[in-house]
């Protein structure tokens, strides 16, 4: 009788100290997902003070609507269309360039290869995610865009043609492993089915696993807009620096970024209007990637996968 | 033992079958399907049913490593659906398959229907309408979903998907078709509804059937296999497995003194 008592309050002292250490934990995680909350919180808001003064200097109808970006001239213009331009265009040549290759490596991962050959595929590309993208940004600069100019000799040294594809390389791995894991979630059930009708594995894949995956794989490709729209080396590296209305791939740019790290480390000094300029750029930078997240959140919620 | 004049459709002969890790899941299956009958395949869990039915059409294919040996023949032609110069897909264009829960592809009604046929190369719009209406019609799905063919087939409750699903498999017109416990994940009535569903399909197939659940077994199928341990204990009428069975195990069995 005591014996049992005594498991019992053991048991139950146990659970006393159970329920404290998942208290714990759960306090730690709240804790830290709360930091997380505040730095964004605290990005945006220097973000914001920081470019008032930019505001009060320039008005945000040129800033949004002149073609031209000139800080460092004479004649200083602060019309962000240049860097916008720069950034699509770069972001557009690296997604034509991704999303194929990307979108490929996912399917022939997820529907073909072995798994002995997945598991070793996979680790390799997540290895080049981690790749500097200075290294990418000489790769850019040195090797491709001389390539480049066998083929078009008119190119100039500094072009978004190179770079764009580069970055596009670059973010292939990001597509295939985002997109993989989720053409893998999609279940067996789904496939046993199509295959059961007489399906081959690319019928399978095509008209089937990838509709199911729809979420997941859109999800990916928001990523690595994403991805790219914040990439900063490899254009500041190779694509000129040179702010320029065009969405011309073989001229010269600069992207945001490229702008904001050359000002960030260069010759303007700290608290002029061409400096702040960096915050005023740094928060179109902000809506733009911000907006992406949004559309990727509500492409997943519309296309959420039924099984 | 068959006292009555049938035809064999297929046949299993000292089939044997090993999963990757090497379990040996079943042992000298020796089972006839006679054809436009119901056989019903009972027996506890684990005993191989499943993987038994999935041989009909190859689906062990799918997953490197597993290994078949003996012979499932199909007539009239004499093809041993095992061969490995036999192409899965061609078996599985003759023998389709209806699974345990509801498996829809995240298309419409129409284009889950018209699946089989697409596959085939087949994109005739006349065509593909007409076998869609009959194949839906044969799953006595087509008055519930005649109005909504474009509609998501996940907008479907569980019972009409599986009708669905059985439309699927009609729509190509197979010789036979495998049944994995596809009453398991629905509702009574919705039961009833399949289970009358597959004693209108048999006046057309052969139908295979794997079933957890023994009243279903008496009352759909013609014949009945029991099995146990991955051996096939007893095969006989369905009438004479419930009511006087040769063996011990299979009374034992359905009598619920074991299992
Ligand atoms: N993929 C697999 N790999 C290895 N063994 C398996 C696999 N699937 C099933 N088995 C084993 O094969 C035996 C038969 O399984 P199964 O055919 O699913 O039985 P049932 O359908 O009668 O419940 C079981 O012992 C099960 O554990
Ligand atoms: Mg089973």
């Amino acid at each position: 009788m005591s014996k049992t008592k005594s498991t019992v309050s053991k048991a139950l002292a146990k659970n006393i100290r159970r329920n404290f250490v998942e208290r714990l934990i759960e306090w730690a995680l709240m804790l830290s997902g709360l930091i997380a909350i505040l730095i964004t919180f605290g990005i945006v808001f220097i973000l914001v003070t920081e470019s008032i003064p930019f505001f009060e200097a320039v008005s945000i109808k040129e800033f949004l609507t002149s073609t031209i970006w000139t800080p460092n001239f004479e004649i200083k213009n602060y019309g962000i269309l240049p860097l916008v331009a720069g950034t699509v265009t770069i972001t557009g040549i690296a997604l034509l360039v991704a999303i194929p290759l990307g979108t490929i490596t996912a399917v022939y991962l997820s529907e073909f290869a072995s798994h002995r050959l997945r598991e070793t595929v996979k680790p390799i590309l997540e290895l080049l995610v981690g790749v500097p993208t200075v290294v990418f940004g000489y790769f850019a600069l040195l090797l491709v865009t001389p390539l480049l100019q066998k083929i078009y000799p008119d190119l100039p040294t500094f072009n978004m043609l190179g770079p764009g594809i580069v970055m596009g390389i670059m973010i292939v791995p990001y597509i295939a492993s985002v997109a993989e894991d989720a053409m893998r979630a999609v279940p067996m059930a789904m496939r046993e089915g199509s295959y059961a009708m007489g399906a081959t594995r690319f019928q399978t894949a095509k008209t089937v696993v990838m509709p199911a995956a729809l979420s997941g794989i859109i999800a990916a490709y928001i990523l690595a807009i994403s991805r790219g729209i914040g990439e900063t080396m490899i254009v500041a590296i190779a694509a000129g620096q040179q702010p320029n209305f065009t969405f011309n791939p073989v001229e010269s740019a600069a992207t945001i970024t490229a702008y904001i790290v050359s000002v960030a480390l260069g010759d303007l000094e700290h608290g002029g209007i061409g400096y702040q300029s960096i915050f005023a750029a740094g928060i179109v930078l902000f809506i733009m990637t911000l907006s992406l997240n949004i559309l990727g959140q509500w492409t997943r919620k519309k296309f959420t996968e039924r099984y | 033992m068959v006292k009555k004049q049938e035809i064999i459709k297929a046949e299993s002969k000292e089939f044997n079958f090993h999963y990757a890790d090497g379990t040996h899941a079943l042992k000298d299956i020796n089972i006839p399907l006679y054809e436009k009958r119901i056989t019903a395949l009972i027996g506890p869990s684990g005993c191989g049913k499943s993987t038994f039915l999935r041989s009909f059409n190859r689906m062990h294919d799918l997953y490197p490593g597993n290994k078949y040996a003996g012979e499932i023949i199909l007539y009239p032609d004499n093809t041993n659906i095992l061969d490995k110069k036999v192409d899965p897909i061609e078996v599985r264009m003759r023998i389709s398959m209806v699974f345990q829960k509801p498996n829809p592809f995240p298309k419409s009604i129409y284009e889950n229907v018209a699946y089989g046929l697409r596959v085939r190369g087949e994109n005739n719009k006349r065509l593909l309408d007409d076998k869609v209406e009959e194949a839906l019609k044969g799953a006595s799905l087509w008055n519930e979903v005649k109005d909504r063919l474009q509609d998501l087939a996940y907008n479907l409750s569980g019972g009409q998907q599986q009708r669905l699903c059985i439309a699927r498999a009609l729509a190509t017109d197979p010789e036979i078709m495998l049944f994995d416990e596809p009453t398991s994940a629905l509702d009574p009535i919705a039961t009833v509804n399949i289970e009358e569903l597959m004693s209108e399909l048999k006046k057309k197939l052969t139908i295979l059937i794997v079933t957890h659940n023994m009243q279903q077994a008496a009352r759909i199928s013609d014949y009945t296999a029991y099995m146990y341990l991955g051996k096939m204990i007893e095969f006989d009428e369905t009438d004479i497995i419930f009511t006087n069975p040769s063996k011990k195990e299979t009374e034992d069995y359905i009598t619920g003194k074991f299992g």
